[in-house]
């Protein structure tokens, strides 16, 4: 028992730093990524110790973002405007990050690992009923933006609060009906089950993720995705040239950098989400428990160790491919205006996500999928 | 469940909700309100109805209450100041207040005997609380009531448009400033 306990913890622990970690380095990808792109003068030239340069390399700055960054946020003055509702102001930073922190929690890095006679589950929270847990947990992620921009008693923080709940109301619809084909595709709200539906291949060569049967479910889970995110082409409640910033226009030092650090979990999340669903999570094409079969009749054997730590790195490259992705379209999208947008989710998204999922109701029943 | 996190639950969910009633800014109530509502999800979870702890959590807390926060900013409610109100009003909510303790009483005396022998009972099966045993009962035993329901929040949400559109004698295109498209070229 008190063993069952201990891998509990090791892995909630691994889990919650592999997220922050993974969260800070996007930040600088995003800093010197744009700089990169854009040909930004500062970002890519700005270089504490020059490790960069001293190896030969492009200059990484990875001192200025990841030291020196986070030391200036947490020791600028925390400032409170006046007539703010103090003690919401403080709590909706946290309010907003901690629903996709815990969120990860019924996400599988990988299969299982066998320790000393015990069969691991690499995954915090094995939950059968993982889908549900993920609806709940994104649901929650509304109230610390509202509240964040109510309690600030400023007009634009409170319009950015606004935009920002709609915003995320409206295309919580299109992602939830993406999601529910995909359950349906399945037949399971587990995503550990998920993953391991989609090991194995079609014709012979063809990896049976989920991309192949659902691309429009795809679709709709990464643009409703990159607006739950707030990010551009969505970034309306943070637009900076219509309301200063959003719903975090009177948060300043750690708050604000709670805020900051809530954005790049959730490109994170989506992330993860979008390896889960369409792209087999874990499994990597041709690997099974016993090694690599390749189409043409190639075996190449490998102990289960060996299988189970290729999984993880598979899910740790598809993500992070995700993410990158997210952070290109920052950097090559202009910003939507908010009639636009929300023409987009209830006129678009909504009716394809609605005929996606009739249509995957009338291809399971077909086949012959309910039990 | 442990009897201890039971209480521990219990107790807050009931602090939760005195908090609705004696909070006087609006926003603070639906705080309240939004932990009464999770915590009942979460006593859901703890009792084995897994699925509908869940679907408490998605649709009260993650959907309903977030419109209860929309009303109360659209309808720009303030602190409420603390008035007398009415003498009949007082009257019929204490004849309210008294019937519904009563009833509670009432449940729980006739519960209180054979508690714990009800709730083994309701225990059937392996999959008891799962999404798959609640789907069939939904679908199955009451499907007339489920579908019957969802045609009524249907009658109802149109009828919201309904009342909601400005001048319902203009057409469409006149009620709909956001058709200010850029000409294309």
């Amino acid at each position: 028992m008190s063993s069952e306990l201990v891998i509990g913890a090791v892995k909630a622990i691994v889990v919650l730093l592999l997220v922050l970690n993974l969260t800070a380095l996007l930040l600088w990808f995003e800093r010197k990524g744009s700089a990169l792109m854009q040909d930004r003068v500062g970002a890519n030239r700005a270089a504490i110790l020059g490790v960069g340069r001293r190896l030969g390399l492009p200059n990484l700055g990875l001192v200025n973002t990841l030291v020196a960054d986070s030391l200036k946020l947490f020791t600028k003055e925390d400032f409170v405007p006046a007539g703010a509702d103090r003690f919401l102001h403080a709590l909706a930073p946290f309010l907003a990050l901690f629903p996709v922190l815990v969120t990860f929690a019924v996400v599988p890095l990988g299969d299982v690992i066998r320790l000393g006679g015990r069969t691991v589950e690499l995954q915090a929270a094995p939950l059968n009923a993982a889908v549900l847990y993920l609806l709940a947990t994104l649901g929650l992620g509304v109230y610390g933006v509202a509240l964040g921009g109510w309690a600030s008693n400023n007009r634009w923080a409170l319009l950015g609060g606004i935009r920002a709940s709609a915003q995320m109301l409206s295309y919580e619809i299109a992602m939830g009906l993406g999601i529910l084909s995909m359950v349906m595709t399945y037949g399971t709200l587990d995503l550990q089950a998920m993953c391991r539906a989609q090991g194995g291949v079609w014709l012979g060569w063809l990896p049976r993720w989920g991309i192949f049967i659902q691309p429009l479910a795809f679709v709709l889970l990464l643009v409703a995705g990159i607006a739950e995110s707030k990010r551009v082409p969505f970034d309306l409640p943070e637009g900076e040239s219509e309301l200063v910033a959003g719903y975090f226009t009177e948060y300043s030092g750690g708050k604000q950098a709670v805020f900051m650090f809530t954005d790049f979990a959730e490109v994170v999340l989506v992330a993860v989400l979008l390896t889960l669903f369409f792209f087999g999570g874990w499994q990597v094409p041709y690997l099974y428990s016993d090694g690599f079969h390749l189409p043409g009749g190639f075996l190449l054997a490998l102990p289960q160790a060996a299988v189970a730590l290729l999984g993880v790195v598979a899910f740790f490259v598809k993500t992070l491919v995700f993410c990158c992705f997210q952070l290109l379209v920052r950097w090559v999208m202009p910003r939507m205006r908010y009639d636009q947008l929300m023409r987009l989710g209830w006129k678009g998204l909504l009716p394809l996500g609605l005929i996606n999922v009739v249509a995957t109701a009338c291809v399971v029943v077909l086949a012959g999928g309910v039990g | 469940m442990p009897a201890w996190l039971f209480t521990f639950v219990a107790v807050l969910a009931v602090l939760g909700a005195l908090g609705v009633i004696l909070q006087r800014n609006p926003v603070h109530s639906l705080l309240a309100l939004v932990l009464v509502l999770s915590l009942i999800a979460v006593l859901f979870i703890a009792l084995g109805a897994v699925a509908l702890g869940f679907l408490q959590a998605i649709v009260y807390v993650g959907a309903i209450m977030v419109l209860f926060l929309f009303v109360i900013w659209l309808l720009n409610l303030e602190t409420e100041p603390r008035e007398g109100g009415r003498l009949l009003v007082k009257l019929a909510a204490a004849v309210l207040a008294a019937m519904l303790a009563a009833e509670l009483a009432a449940l729980a005396w006739r519960a209180a005997p054979g508690g714990a022998a009800a709730a083994g009972a309701l225990h059937q099966g392996a999959n008891y609380g799962s999404m798959a045993a609640l789907a069939k009962v939904l679908m199955g035993e009451y499907l007339l009531a489920f579908e019957v329901t969802s045609v009524l929040l249907l009658a109802a949400v149109v009828g919201a448009v309904a009342l909601a559109r400005k001048d319902p004698g203009a057409g469409p295109q006149s009620s709909t400033p956001g058709r200010l498209e850029p000409p294309l070229r």
